[in-house]
């Protein structure tokens, strides 16, 4: 193949549904990724799976495939997701089942092996601290950043649909690119062209007007009906994105350019499992409506471990809040603000008073963090005695109560890691 | 104001926020790249960004990318900010006055 098209389906698990059935529908795509797992997700997940052995996946997986998988299956889509999460076989089977209520004869191919909490070292200190991983709290997850290498068994077993825990966002992408347009996984210059197309579409909708608009600055049109965005890509890494006619937002060399560098911690040297990208010489260009180039892109050698992301409990979490209205309203919110500081000395607390001087309305916000459940509450029952200790006209309290998950990061040796392919229904296409 | 001739992005990776920004129009990268400089953005978003702020200049693309540390209160899952992400930074980035030449 000498150009594949791919497609940016979800930039993260809370995304729309439509934009993506209508690049399924009207795109003319040979793959669609769906992109769902932000850096806590997985952890959360977890949390889910040791409640319940067959949870753990995104769960609105179902929900999502529903309005796809039919639409993928007519017009010879192939899925690429993470919404595995923390259980990708529990994930493949329920797809499976999908599809077979759905009477859609597709097979399902899973990824596995990015677990890896029994085999981290929880005396390695922490990338981000360098204080040991344990150190942090009860290690809840540690699921390795798994790269194109380990996607590519999955696409070679023909599956219509594969599902993967926790891989680098834009192995999604290199995976099906590398497959298709053949691609050896060692050659650093291709694999930069495919991460530059993959690390552009991972977040779907802000590649094309989404976390954008500046209403006088930055207009952008139909952001209610946003576009999610595609790629043609050759075999030679040329990379142009655009999205479909008629849908809203837009692709400029603006929107381009602000994604490019999104969450880039070095421009000069990003990580990926499968390549080391340098994005000093990249050039962006319209070439045409809603259509920008994207050159340039240098490849270096790939990282020789695996970046692994580690899930600790951090505590509970209390946020509460009460509104006051009328004159003075900001003096009764701060005066209430310091109320429950003062009773709260000693504890890791903020107070913010949300509204402007002379707003007629103001909103005390007050949020901490606590050792267990039962402290988080006392937090929670400090804002709400403020109805009848605290200043006037206070009103309208809400409190939340929620475990904290934390992230720390840290590094495994490629040979620790150990993924396999599993395939689920209907018959392999060739 | 910064506002007036420069878009910016906010991502964050941990207790790290990265700030992207660019002209709109590529004759303003010059005075971008004399004015908005690291220790200015530090200075500029002092009580947010605690740590290191390093500069990328990135001619090509006519960006500048500010890699923050110790910007988000402990990163987003362990954060009592309103705007976990930090995604307000970028606006905030985008209220610093500075000098245009010419």
């Amino acid at each position: 193949m000498d150009c594949v098209r791919i497609g940016g389906g979800a930039g993260f698990a809370g995304d729309r549904f439509e934009p993506a059935e209508a690049l399924a529908r009207d795109g003319e795509l040979d793959d669609l990724v769906l992109e769902c797992l932000a850096e806590r997700t997985i952890a959360l997940g977890q949390q889910r799976r040791l409640a319940d052995p067959t949870a753990g996946y995104d769960p609105r997986l179902v929900a999502r495939f529903e309005r796809l998988l039919p639409l993928c299956a007519a017009r010879g889509v192939r899925v690429i997701t993470n919404m595995g999460a923390a259980n990708p076989l529990a994930a493949g089977r329920v797809t499976a089942d999908l599809a077979g209520r759905l009477g859609l004869g597709l097979t399902v191919a899973v990824v596995t092996g990015d677990d890896v909490l029994d085999r981290i070292d929880p005396s390695a200190p922490a990338l981000e601290t360098g204080r040991p991983l344990a150190a942090h709290g009860e290690l809840v997850s540690a699921n390795a950043y798994l790269g194109a290498e380990q996607i590519m068994p999955a696409l070679e077993t023909g599956a219509h649909v594969v599902l993967t825990g926790r891989v680098a966002d834009p192995s999604l992408f290199t995976a099906p690119l590398a497959q298709r347009l053949g691609w050896d996984l060692r050659d650093a210059s291709a694999m930069a062209a495919g991460t530059v197309a993959g690390h552009l579409l991972e977040c779907a909708g802000q590649l094309t007007g989404g976390y954008f608009a500046d209403p006088g600055r930055k207009d952008v049109p139909g952001l209610a009906e946003l576009g999610f965005p595609y790629a043609d890509v050759t075999a030679d890494g040329d990379v142009e994105v655009s999205k479909l006619p008629g849908t809203g937002g837009l692709v400029s060399r603006a929107t381009v350019r602000e994604q490019l560098l999104y969450e880039v911690t070095d421009p000069t040297a990003y990580l990926t499992p499968d390549v080391t990208l340098d994005l000093r010489e990249v050039t962006v260009a319209e070439t045409g409506p809603d259509r920008v180039a994207v050159r340039g892109a240098v490849g270096r050698a790939r990282p020789e471990k695996f970046k692994v992301s580690v899930g600790y409990r951090a505590g509970w979490r209390a946020e509460a809040g009460i509104s006051y209205a009328g004159p003075g309203a900001r003096a009764r919110a701060e005066l209430a603000g310091e109320v429950v500081l003062r009773r709260l000395a000693g504890t890791r607390v903020r107070a913010d008073v949300l509204g402007a001087e002379g707003s007629p309305e103001c909103r005390l916000r007050i949020a901490a963090s606590a050792a267990d459940r039962a402290a988080a509450e006392v937090v929670c029952h400090e804002v709400e005695a403020l109805y009848t200790n605290g200043p006037a006209g206070g009103g309208g309290v809400r409190t939340a109560v929620t475990e904290v998950i934390g992230i720390v990061s840290t590094l495994i040796d490629r040979d620790r890691v150990e993924p396999a392919v599993t395939v689920i229904g209907g018959h392999a296409c060739g | 104001m910064l506002h007036e001739v420069a878009h910016c992005r906010a991502g964050d990776k941990g207790d790290t926020s990265i700030l992207s920004l660019f002209p709109f129009d590529d004759r303003h990268f010059a005075d971008l790249e004399r004015e908005v400089t690291a220790e200015r953005v530090r200075e500029h978003l002092a009580g947010q960004v605690r740590g290191e702020v390093v500069r990328y200049v990135l001619p090509k693309l006519c960006a500048l990318q500010f890699r923050c540390r110790q910007a988000l209160d402990g990163g987003v899952t362990t954060s009592l900010a309103l705007d976990t992400h930090g995604k307000g930074l970028s606006s905030r980035l985008l209220a610093m006055e500075i000098e245009l030449s010419g």
